[in-house]
């Protein structure tokens, strides 16, 4: 309760940072939109119309009381488009939680896809080789799962591209997902990007696992496992991951909330239609309620998983579960 | 010898040597050791720490630590060669047939699993019995051992169960599948007294009933004469020698070992009382106090004069430490004050006086880590030369060199070495030299020879009394020992669960009538009668020693 408390708190604090930060930002989108040109008279037009000359505060607190309500307001981009269009801004198609809503969508889809298939394989992979440990089997992991996390996301995208979709057509070079798909056509869309990811995840939570356990593999408890007979693997699996679980768990909280907040570079290569991109886009176009929409979510993830991880790892630890 | 030829022989270790690994070389710990064991038959494995027992006690089943490594010799359990079998054959006997007793079951207890769990464990992988069958018959066994609860403590997870079950339900465990030998590694060292006499009385009916071979693994050799059919004295990886029981103890051959027996011999005399109207160096005055809301002391009151050792005595929990932690300021009492020299000292130790501050030294039990790993000898007395006295440069080395003096350590020798150069014993030396050089007049001792052998701690006991008479030290002791008070007390301070429940001096505590507590402490600790433990449950029976006696008092 107090933890999650804590987090309404962080979240809180990050929304001022966001806020502050998004509007320390030089230029406006008044400014963007318009051009070099523009005459500042129809600069301040534009800005009244959309309310950006109001004071920082009130603005602050309107966008707030509206995020509780997960009304991020309009993007200013639509807002425009909707103008034209006849429309009142502010309702309808234009808003920010509307243009969102899908993309978050898909980013969730890719971000659980990559966690099913990266979690489990980085966890066997670091107990097989905490088990086989200085093998050749642990030196063949640990290299490649770091020759992967160090090279640079597109060229794995590439790679995995070249030899999956070109030299062995069978998945889609391109992810162009959308909400009418099955479930079966949308995971093969998907799996190349989250094959992609995987690769970078996987050496965090692979070493992380491989060392937690190794860690414990001194104390006496699993010494008292060795002397009752009990095979290596047991050992591992039965006696060592689950009191290495806690910074396990941690580790594969922080590569989450970077699935879903990272993954710009891995979108752009597959053109799936994620958040990031969506993101990078707004701030390109000082885009304010959707950069801010955005970093809210992001943040939003980070200490929504965080508070998970902490909750499992007190799950995970008996002492905690159960005080004496 | 026919011995050999004998069916019964269980376990057969001939010329027994094992290497360590240090700095890249391989050390012989252990050289050349050989050991018999009959079925049902239970040897006692004693020695200082180093002396390499559990290392061959861990050998005879078959098992190195890492870093070590049997470098010759043999070792054969029922005809199965040990040191050449490979890993599955080892395996299979582990836990099955040979089964191990660790020194702490708190940390040899997996904290993720239940007790039961990991009980059924064995029997389960082994193929001995169901989980169904091995969990029932665990609960026979912790009935059999006496445990609280026999029905449902195993379904507890280890930090929920007291160090002295954990350890009776680590010897179940052991037990589970009925194996052939247990090997003991120090299974009592971490108890207290009135918790290790039940634990030494439940391992020994138990082994007794289902015949268990046992090498039973311990630096106390009052606990060995009640446990062992015969003993083999061990020096740094050296047999001394071996006899049985009776004979070990009362015509040991080698001088080595007559000199452990004689550990025991020393005894301070008590100095005379002091004078009614004299004004103790310290007063704890109706000290009350807590842990956030939890109290742990209740209205202390004692007094330590000038020259004197005051022993503070009892359990674990019992409140002796935060006592000491109150005197210091580290934790500023509920109620009650501190005096010093008939003056009251500010509570918290932030408010005192660097003079103040100076008068109280500790010495702690753990001086591996009581001392910085990373600083010279030389720096870590200098410190408190300057801090306290202001010295520097040659005048700061040169108290520093008497100080050593003091500790008998040979200064040129010692000053620039690194804590991790030196053995337990000097270790402890140099926390006295730290205490010592801040010039105090009432140096607290808490645990300070626990940690260490009997012959390096009486050398310690011996400094200690030395330094006192030649710098009217005043001392509070705080120990679980009774021998050490012995040894060295002028007055007691006996401890439960945050009272002081008797106090007075020495010749009168250790002489009845006592009180019950006091009474119950006192026949708690083993003496060197193989006999003692059978005399003391003939005459009190089971359910009035230990524990079960301290829960009956309420």
């Amino acid at each position: 309760m107090q933890r999650l408390g804590l987090g309404l708190l962080t979240l809180l604090v990050v929304s001022i940072v966001i806020f502050v930060a998004v509007n320390a930002l030089p230029g406006d989108f008044a400014q963007a939109i318009l051009g070099q040109g523009a005459t500042p008279e129809a600069v301040a037009a534009f800005r009244e119309d959309l309310g950006l000359n109001r004071p920082y505060l009130t603005r602050y607190f309107e966008w707030l009381a509206g995020a509780v309500r997960f009304d991020f307001g309009t993007a200013y981009s639509q807002a425009q488009f909707a103008e034209f269009a006849g429309s009142d801004a502010g309702s309808g198609l234009g808003s920010v939680a509307e243009m969102l809503g899908p993309r978050f969508r898909n980013t969730i889809f890719l971000a659980g896809l990559t966690a099913l298939i990266a979690v489990p394989f980085s966890i066997t992979i670091g107990v097989l080789a905490a088990l086989y440990r200085n093998s050749v089997f642990d030196r063949v992991a640990n290299i490649s799962t770091l020759t992967s996390i160090s090279s640079p996301e597109f060229f794995l995208a590439y790679i995995l591209i070249l030899f999956l979709a070109v030299i062995n057509p069978i998945l889609p070079v391109l992810s162009l997902v959308n909400d009418e798909m099955a479930l079966t056509e949308r995971i093969r869309m998907t799996l190349l990007p989250a094959l992609t990811l995987t690769l970078v995840v996987t050496a965090h939570m692979m070493r992380m696992t491989r060392a937690a356990i190794i860690n414990l593999l001194a104390s006496p408890y699993i010494e008292m496992a060795r002397l009752k007979g009990i095979s290596p693997m047991r050992v591992i699996v039965r006696h060592a991951l689950p009191n290495a679980l806690a910074p396990i768990i941690n580790v594969i909280a922080l590569n989450l909330a970077y699935l879903i907040t990272g993954v710009v570079v891995v979108e752009v290569v597959f053109v799936y239609p994620g958040i990031g991109q969506l993101f990078v886009d707004s701030v390109k176009n000082r885009d304010i309620p959707v950069v801010q929409a955005c970093c809210l979510i992001f943040a939003a993830a980070y200490i929504l998983l965080n508070l998970m991880a902490d909750i499992l790892s007190i799950l995970s630890n008996p002492r905690l579960r159960h005080p004496k | 010898m026919a011995q050999l030829m004998d069916n019964d022989l269980l376990l057969k270790v001939r010329g027994l040597k094992i290497e360590g690994r240090a700095d890249e070389t391989w050390n012989q710990i252990v050289n050349g050791v050989d050991l018999d064991l009959k079925k049902g038959e239970v040897l006692g494995l004693i020695g200082e720490s180093g002396a390499g027992k559990s290392t061959v006690g861990l050998a005879s089943m078959g098992f190195t630590r890492d870093g070590c490594r049997i470098s010759g010799g043999s070792v054969e359990f029922d005809g199965i060669d040990l040191v050449n079998a490979s890993a599955n054959v080892k395996r299979q006997l582990l836990g099955k047939r040979i089964a191990y007793v660790a020194q702490s079951a708190a940390a040899s207890f997996n904290p993720a699993h239940k007790l039961i769990d990991q009980h059924t464990e064995g029997p389960t992988q082994h193929g001995v019995m169901s989980k169904s069958e091995s969990e029932n018959d665990g609960i026979e066994l912790y009935r059999k051992l006496r445990l609280p609860d026999p029905d449902s403590i195993g379904f507890r997870y280890p930090h929920q169960v007291s160090g002295g079950q954990l350890q009776r339900a680590m010897t179940a465990m052991a037990m589970a599948c009925r194996p052939d030998l247990i090997i003991f590694d120090e299974p009592t060292t971490a108890l207290d007294v009135t918790t290790q006499i039940e634990v030494l009385a439940s391992i020994r009916e138990i082994v007794e009933e289902y015949n268990t071979a046992a090498i039973y693994i311990t630096h106390d050799l009052a606990v060995v004469a009640q446990m062992a059919d015969k003993i083999k004295v061990l020096l740094k990886g050296d047999e001394v020698e071996e006899a049985d029981t009776r004979t070990m103890l009362s015509a040991p051959k080698e001088d080595y070992t007559k000199s452990l027996w004689a550990v025991r011999s020393f005894e301070r005399p008590q100095k005379p009382p002091v004078a009614v109207d004299a004004t103790p160096v310290v007063r704890v005055h109706n000290v009350t106090a807590a842990y956030g809301t939890v109290p742990v002391l209740h209205d202390v009151s004692f007094d330590i004069h000038e020259g004197r050792t005051v022993a503070v005595v009892g359990e674990s929990g019992s409140g002796k430490s935060t006592t000491a932690r109150c005197i210091t300021g580290l934790l500023p009492p509920k109620q009650g004050h501190i005096e010093f020299d008939g003056q009251p000292l500010p509570l918290d130790y932030r408010k005192r006086t660097k003079d103040q501050l100076r008068q109280a030294q500790m010495i702690y039990q753990m001086a591996d880590t009581a001392l910085n790993p990373r600083s010279k000898i030389g720096d870590i007395i200098g410190r408190p030369v300057e801090f306290y006295l202001g010295l520097k440069g040659a005048a700061k080395r040169k108290r520093v060199e008497e100080l050593l003096d003091q500790i008998e350590l040979e200064p040129s020798q010692y000053i620039d070495r690194l804590p991790s150069e030196l053995s337990g014993g000097q270790k402890q030396r140099i926390g006295i030299a730290r205490a010592l050089a801040a010039e105090p007049k009432f140096i607290i001792c808490d645990e300070v020879t626990s940690a260490l052998d009997q012959l390096v701690a009486e050398g310690i006991l011996r400094l200690l009394a030395k330094l006192q008479d030649d710098l009217k030290l005043s001392y509070m002791f705080i120990t679980h020992d009774l021998a050490t008070v012995k040894a060295i007390a002028d007055e007691v301070v006996v401890m439960k669960d945050g009272k002081v429940v008797e106090q007075g001096l020495k010749n009168d505590m250790f002489q009845p009538p006592h009180h019950p507590y006091t009474d119950l402490l006192l026949s708690s600790v083993p003496e060197m009668d193989p006999d003692w433990l059978d005399n003391l449950l003939a005459e009190r029976g089971v359910d009035n020693i230990g524990d079960a006696a301290v829960d009956k008092m309420g």
